[in-house]
């Protein structure tokens, strides 16, 4: 009973405080909102406190912080007076998201849609097709997993220089960057993900006279999906890597990398991070997407299956 | 969460398990790969470099054929190579090649590393030794601070309800874009040289360590902390003598795709300031003024230089394991 009535307590008082800060801010008393800003953090707190006492895991808590941590961002940039060139205030940010919509959306585009996603599907393609016609031959396999492993911790993008001299400076040449840092991590995934599959499993396949083929795509490619999911997953976020530091190598006058690295050097960083928030929102999204389809895929694997 | 924990273990996880302190046996077939590589390469060099040969052959007057109707420009560069095969030669010896042929990267990085003084701005062990620096500063910020957050997630609920979340989505995001604007608000502040770097080296380290270490904290099993229970082990007891000797095995994994994250971070932030030493300034004036060379040995210098950090971590896993008992 006083946990439910301290619960609503504390959910009110961070409304209040939230709505009192957010009201300050407008009016532009900014040394109260800061203080008002401080309070409504440690009341959130106390609300995450109790919805985690209360069993609550979900996405709630996380979220609650983020808010706390952009609501003190606010108040604390306008209350010092921070200058915009060091940190910009969140709504500065916002407000440049919503000015420069379609140059956020060109160099999305331009940097995610061509560059990174064709890399992507080149590298992740090839790396698989490799990976399949090594696994025919045990010794090429033996070979290549310490290579592909030396060569996936390597700082691979640091081929960008060669490749956007080879590919030009259009989006072709992300493709190819993004291509090569994408091809180890699936290759060394999925020769693994081969390996995978257990002798009796594959001694049953035998048995019911199953050929090369038919054990690949009945017994040993099914195996190998989570292996294979889990190269596609750290690929999304190579990919995008990829493409952006491709390009402080050289790029037209369009693409996230050309935008971060042109913007940053006449010091306009709300645009800068208005770029960084899209490549956070595309490399979470296709995080997920890939997260997704590797749920419909493999449901069948324990480490998809939820606790209830 | 363990899947997306296994996402960023997998890119370096077992780079130096096949490499350092393995039988020879299995060095048989890594070769035969190395070389097969090495093979590629050399035969990819000749269509790659032909058509500059091809033009300049051209200007001296010897007679370069070329198919019907097509110039040294528009021809096809297998075209050009099968026709001339008296150019091939000279595609293994241009100063600025599109392609470098493995012994003109092999002799570059030993002129760069044995010839000039150490101190010279021509040494590459110079520049590696500037980015390596800023790795292992931000190397060591990066895993203190993730070891410390890891313990505040493993004893704190409200922390691993609200703070692990956002660790695990950091993984999604592509960090690096904030590279150049850390560099440059750091410098607008007043700090520069070697602390902007080692904060995006810290930055990237960071992540895999925490994310290591909380699995890791919280792998001993019920029955080993009922255990400590029934020794009237108070929780610092617990932490010391069960649950941080149990995330070692974790730890090391986490320790060795940090560190080469580490020098990623390093080379990319010596990338937007235009820094005047560093790997990542090498491969920066080496694409500005077309020195393919030297892009390429600072490339090799980065790859040797992460082996040799990954192997170095691997090494100090497989003694510390042993020592501990873990021993394979």
């Amino acid at each position: 009973m006083t946990g439910a009535n301290g619960f609503l307590v504390t959910a009110a008082s961070a409304l209040v405080l939230v709505v009192l800060t957010l009201l300050l801010l407008a009016t532009g008393a900014e040394g109260a909102a800061l203080g008002a800003a401080a309070l409504a953090g440690v009341a959130l707190v106390a609300l995450i406190a109790h919805l985690v006492r209360a069993g609550q895991r979900g996405v709630l808590p996380p979220l609650l912080l983020g808010f706390i941590i952009l609501l003190l961002w606010e108040a604390g940039v306008r209350a010092f007076d921070v200058p915009g060139v060091i940190l910009p205030s969140v709504s500065a940010i916002l407000a440049r998201m919503a000015s420069s919509a379609p140059t956020l959306w060109e160099d999305f585009a331009q940097t995610f849609l061509r560059g990174a996603l064709a890399g992507y599907a080149i590298g992740c393609g090839a790396g698989f097709v490799v990976a399949l016609v090594a696994d025919r031959t045990p010794a090429l396999q033996r070979g290549i997993l310490p290579v592909g492993n030396f060569l996936a911790a390597m700082p691979i993008v640091g081929t960008a220089p060669i490749l956007v001299m080879w590919f030009g400076f259009d989006w072709q040449s992300k493709a190819a960057v993004v291509a090569v840092m994408c091809f180890f991590p699936m290759l060394v995934n999925t020769v693994q993900g081969l390996a995978a599959a257990e002798r009796m499993q594959k001694d049953l396949m035998r048995t019911y006279a199953a050929g090369y083929w038919k054990t690949l795509t009945k017994l040993r490619l099914p195996a190998a999906a989570p292996f294979i999911f889990n190269g596609l997953k750290i690929c999304t976020t190579l990919a995008l890597i990829g493409a952006i530091v491709a390009e402080f190598f050289g790029s037209p006058i369009r693409g996230m990398g050309f935008r971060i690295s042109t913007e940053v050097g006449r010091l306009a960083l709300d645009m800068v991070w208005a770029e960084i928030v899209v490549a956070a929102l595309a490399g979470s999204a296709f995080y997920g997407l890939v997260a997704l389809l590797e749920r419909a895929a493999t449901f069948w694997h324990p480490s998809q299956r939820r606790a209830r | 969460m363990s899947d997306v924990t296994a996402a960023g273990a997998g890119v370096g996880r077992s780079a130096a398990t096949g490499w350092i302190g393995r039988r020879v046996v299995a060095l048989g077939p890594v070769l035969a790969v190395v070389a097969g590589i090495l093979a590629i390469w050399y035969a990819a060099v000749p269509p790659m470099n032909i058509h500059w040969a091809a033009s300049r052959a051209a200007r001296a007057d010897v007679a370069v054929s070329v198919p019907e109707g097509q110039s040294i420009r528009s021809a096809g560069a297998w075209a050009l190579v099968l026709r001339n095969p008296g150019l091939i030669p000279a595609t293994y010896t241009q100063d600025k090649p599109r392609l470098p042929a493995p012994h003109q990267v092999a002799a570059e990085l030993w002129s760069t590393t044995a010839g000039p003084p150490v101190t010279s701005n021509k040494s590459l062990i110079h520049h590696a030794s500037i980015t390596l620096g800023a790795t292992l500063l931000g190397f060591v910020f990066g895993a203190l601070g993730g070891l410390l957050l890891a313990v505040g997630i493993v004893y704190n609920r409200v922390m691993d309800a609200s703070v692990m979340p956002w660790a695990i989505a950091s993984q999604t995001i592509p960090i690096l874009a904030l590279a150049p604007m850390i560099v440059v608000v750091l410098n607008s502040i007043g700090v520069t040289g070697l602390v902007p770097k080692a904060v995006i080296a810290a930055y990237l380290s960071f992540f895999p360590v925490v994310v290591g270490m909380v699995k890791g904290l919280r792998s001993p099993s019920a029955i080993q902390s009922d255990l400590l229970h029934t020794y009237n082990a108070n929780g610092w007891q617990g932490f010391w003598k069960l649950r941080l000797p149990a995330a070692m095995p974790f730890l090391f994994p986490s320790l060795k795709v940090g560190i080469a994250a580490s020098l990623v971070g390093a080379i990319i932030a010596e990338l937007p300031t235009g820094a005047q030493g560093g790997l990542g300034a090498r491969l920066l004036s080496g694409s500005y003024y077309g020195q393919t060379i030297q892009i390429w040995s600072a490339l090799f210098a980065a790859a040797i230089l992460a082996a040799v950090l990954v192997g170095i971590v691997g090494a100090i896993q497989t003694a510390t394991l042993k020592r501990m008992g873990f021993g394979r």
